[in-house]
């Protein structure tokens, strides 16, 4: 992946397929490190099934859905000098909370860390995809944090969705003003 | 700074769009957004054509989504078009160039741009 941008959108998308009805994006930067945070209350996964989605060669097809996505992850953080790790309940052992965490830690000064890239497409692209889950997103950075919680917006759209085509414009315009707000980058 | 009060005004606009929208969608375009569709290129194309068809007027007869991995991966960033009484037609190694000219060409002019589709790719 050229961009960090697109590991969260493929792994944010593994929360979609997983049934959640709420996926959060954290991003926590300081001056030399960057900690990514999806965390869904999806189906969530058995000890076993978290250990195989981050092995590439065991998945299989029936597996499909987990795949790459979380090896290639991986291999962004620890190229780094950083790591992931991955908390899942599944809703068979929790009925009532389950989901997936999946944190990467990154080293942001090594050579090898990859830009996080176009992260307000990625944000736009998964509620274009999904708009009747509650999306937040938080990025905190050294200079401040531009945040958004699709409760907020649904609360002031009523019954437009939040997939409409000026909505999505909305929150384009709304991240990128945010991050301009703070001087970001 | 972008304000609530903007999308107060989006709500009462579309107001009387919504009902008009609902039970159309004649057309639909689908991405494909699994890991490999992602690696080679599909969030431009998708934004192309979520731009495009609203740009085009178009949003009252298509619609567009995603999907996750469509089993071609080397043909990936895949786009599927699907038409009520037509045969459903494979985009394969999309651009948001090429994603425009199928808006243009195939979804405003109904003409099936053949040198794009996986049928091609594979002949």
């Amino acid at each position: 992946m050229k961009e960090l941008s697109l590991n969260i959108l493929d792994i944010s998308q593994n929360s979609v397929k997983a049934k959640a009805d709420k996926i959060e994006i954290i991003l926590d930067e300081t001056a030399e490190t960057l900690a990514i945070t999806i965390k869904d209350n999806g189906c969530g996964m058995t000890a076993e099934q978290v250990q195989n989605v981050m092995d590439p060669f065991f998945t299989t097809r029936t597996t499909r859905n987990v795949g790459l996505g979380v090896p290639l992850l991986k291999l962004a953080a620890e190229q780094t000098g950083g790591r992931i790790e991955i908390q899942s309940v599944s809703e068979k052992d929790n009925p009532v909370e389950h989901g997936t965490v999946i944190r990467a830690d990154f080293f942001t000064k090594h050579l090898d860390f990859t830009p996080i890239g176009d992260i307000v497409s990625t944000v736009t692209s998964l509620i274009q995809g999904a708009p009747d889950i509650r999306w937040i997103f938080i990025h905190n950075t050294v200079s401040g944090s531009v945040e958004l919680d699709t409760d907020e917006l649904k609360a002031v759209l009523g019954d437009v969705p939040l997939d409409n085509y000026e909505v999505i414009k909305w929150i384009e315009e709304y991240l990128k003003d945010g991050y301009a707000e703070i001087q970001y980058k | 700074m972008k304000s609530l009060a903007e999308l107060a005004a989006i709500r009462d606009k579309m107001k009387d769009k919504v009902v008009l929208r609902e039970g159309t969608g004649e057309i639909r375009v689908v991405v494909g957004m699994a890991t490999c569709g992602i690696a080679a290129g599909a969030r431009p194309v998708l934004n192309a054509f979520v731009e495009g068809v609203n740009k085009e007027g178009l949003s009252d007869k298509v619609t567009v989504s995603q999907t996750g991995c469509i089993g071609v991966c080397q043909f990936e960033p895949v786009v599927e078009i699907y038409e009520s009484d037509k045969e459903k037609v494979t985009y394969v190694k999309m651009t948001a160039e090429k994603a425009a000219e199928v808006i243009e060409k195939h979804l405003k002019g109904g003409k099936v741009i053949t040198e794009y589709t996986i049928t091609n790719a594979i002949s």
